[in-house]
């Protein structure tokens, strides 16, 4: 199956990786990934430690810069080794399309949830809200104006995420007191502040008790819609079956072998993937 | 008594120089010692180098020695001494003390995790954005209790002013012992030291204990 162009049910690709490779020194990590991501699909990524999965994802999100390759989302450039590595401006701007929640949280200790959401995203409105001041587009009673109102756009924002969430009554909490799974729960609402087109989630249970993944497991479901894309790295089978709409091994820093979760599922061709499956299974 | 009053009172503006010193040092000697903490971390080669010998040669020579080459030398070289001593021991002192911040700050900013950074990168954040609200704060609660200790030291190093005579408690001490040919004056300064470096410890506790909603 090829995803190179429209796909066959005419959806728009939100997003298409050609060719993508990255090393560290001598090592070889990401070997030629190739694949594509329709608007709304959700991709889980599975594979063994080592396999190369989380630097795709941190090559996706420009926290590594890949060796060679093509990345682009909703047909636009995103990453071409032909244009070489773009400014760090252009870099910021560009990672906005891109949402990551990391493994273990990174939030931001010293600031209570709530504002952790909103950190980033007033900073961005403010960086617009200037510009129009610089350009002379607003004046400086409408730009005050204007701020206030969009922080308070930005607080109902805020909160109706976490309440999305499950977490409104801990808006006010630091992280230090939060379990992780609430902490991942928050760090999930804050990446969705900034409504990207692509929210990647590396490993979102693994730094977390058994007993607490469920939670977060189940707000991933809840967020997947025709309008969410995401990418998943998981090592929870279970989950990568019943939510994934496509599903991609990696071995070695190739694609080994994907296709919907029922295939790779149901249906592995490589011995790997089924030593691979067989342990997750046993596990 | 009269005379208890009369020398506390000469302590007292002795005491003085030494504090305008000391709060002169830490305004001057804070940044610096942050940017020099930033260039010691630079990931070009050769800024790291020249900031880490920089670093060498300062934490390496007695500071006394560094109060008279910062107060004579420039009147050997360019022919025009530094006119005022106080300003030669300002000098010194802040350079002397950035070096020992700077590896502070070093420390503190190397101790935040990675992800931190990358948060903040991810969320469309500038890495000056990224330092000042999420990074610094997170190094400031973590280099309190050695930065306590260094700025402690510093008040006690402002004694070395005298030896260019910048008249500050000792050396006023040293000269009423000259004129009046009373030792006590000179052990007397102790309890200012001991006031001061007191408050800065309550200060440095308060500080802490401000820091400690949360945790890293």
């Amino acid at each position: 199956m090829s995803f190179t162009e429209k796909t066959v049910d005419g959806a728009d690709i939100m997003l298409a990786v050609s060719s993508l490779t990255k090393s560290f020194g001598e090592v070889s990590v990401l070997k030629g990934i190739s694949f594509s991501l329709n608007k709304g699909e959700v991709l889980a990524i599975i594979g063994s430690s080592g396999s190369g999965k989380t630097t795709l994802l941190r090559c996706l999100n420009y926290l590594e810069i890949p060796d060679g390759g093509k990345i682009s989302v909703s047909g636009t450039e995103y990453f071409s080794i032909d244009s070489g590595v773009p400014k760090e401006a252009e870099i910021r701007e560009r990672r906005l399309h891109m949402g990551l929640v990391f493994q273990s949280f990174n939030l931001f200790p010293q600031y209570t949830v709530k504002a952790n959401l909103l950190l980033a995203a007033k900073l961005i409105e403010q960086e617009k809200l200037k510009k129009r001041l610089n350009n002379r587009e607003i004046d400086k009673a409408q730009y005050k104006e204007e701020k206030a109102r969009t922080a308070e756009m930005l607080i109902q924002k805020a909160d109706s995420l976490l309440s999305r969430v499950g977490l409104s009554d801990k808006a006010d909490s630091y992280p230090c007191q939060l379990s992780g799974g609430q902490q991942q729960r928050a760090a999930i609402a804050r990446a969705l502040m900034l409504e990207p087109d692509i929210l990647c989630f590396d490993e979102p249970t693994s730094a977390l008790d058994p007993e607490l993944t469920g939670e977060v497991l189940n707000v991933i479901r809840s967020l997947k819609g025709k309008d969410s894309t995401m990418i998943v790295v998981t090592h929870e089978m279970e989950f990568a079956r019943n939510v994934a709409d496509r599903v991609i091994y990696m071995a070695d820093g190739v694609i080994a072998e994907e296709g919907s979760a029922a295939e790779v599922f149901e249906n592995p061709q490589s011995e790997a993937l089924r030593a691979f499956l067989g342990a997750a299974k046993r596990k | 008594m009269e005379l208890f009053l009369e020398v506390t009172l000469k302590l007292l503006s002795g005491f003085g120089v030494t504090c305008k010193l000391f709060i002169l040092t830490l305004v001057f000697s804070l940044p610096l010692g942050l940017l020099i903490s930033f260039g010691t971390m630079s990931r070009f080669k050769p800024v790291s180098a020249l900031f880490r010998v920089v670093v060498w040669i300062v934490r390496g020579v007695p500071l006394m020695l560094q109060v008279f080459i910062v107060f004579y030398v420039p009147g050997f070289v360019f022919g025009t001494p530094i006119a005022e001593r106080f300003d030669a021991a300002l000098i010194a002192f802040s350079l002397n003390y950035a070096c020992y911040f700077s590896e502070i700050f070093r420390a503190g900013i190397q101790a935040v995790p990675r992800g931190q950074w990358e948060a903040g990168a991810v969320l469309g954040m500038t890495k000056a954005q990224v330092f000042s609200r999420v990074i610094f704060p997170q190094v400031v609660k973590r280099i309190v209790p050695p930065m306590g200790n260094e700025i402690i030291t510093l008040v006690k190093d402002m004694a070395l002013a005298r030896v260019i005579s910048v008249v500050e408690i000792i050396k006023k001490a040293e000269i009423i012992l000259a004129e009046n040919a009373i030792i006590w004056p000179l052990f007397y300064t102790a309890a200012f030291y001991l006031i001061f470096v007191g408050a800065l410890t309550l200060l440095f506790g308060y500080i802490e204990k401000k820091q400690s909603y949360y945790k890293i």
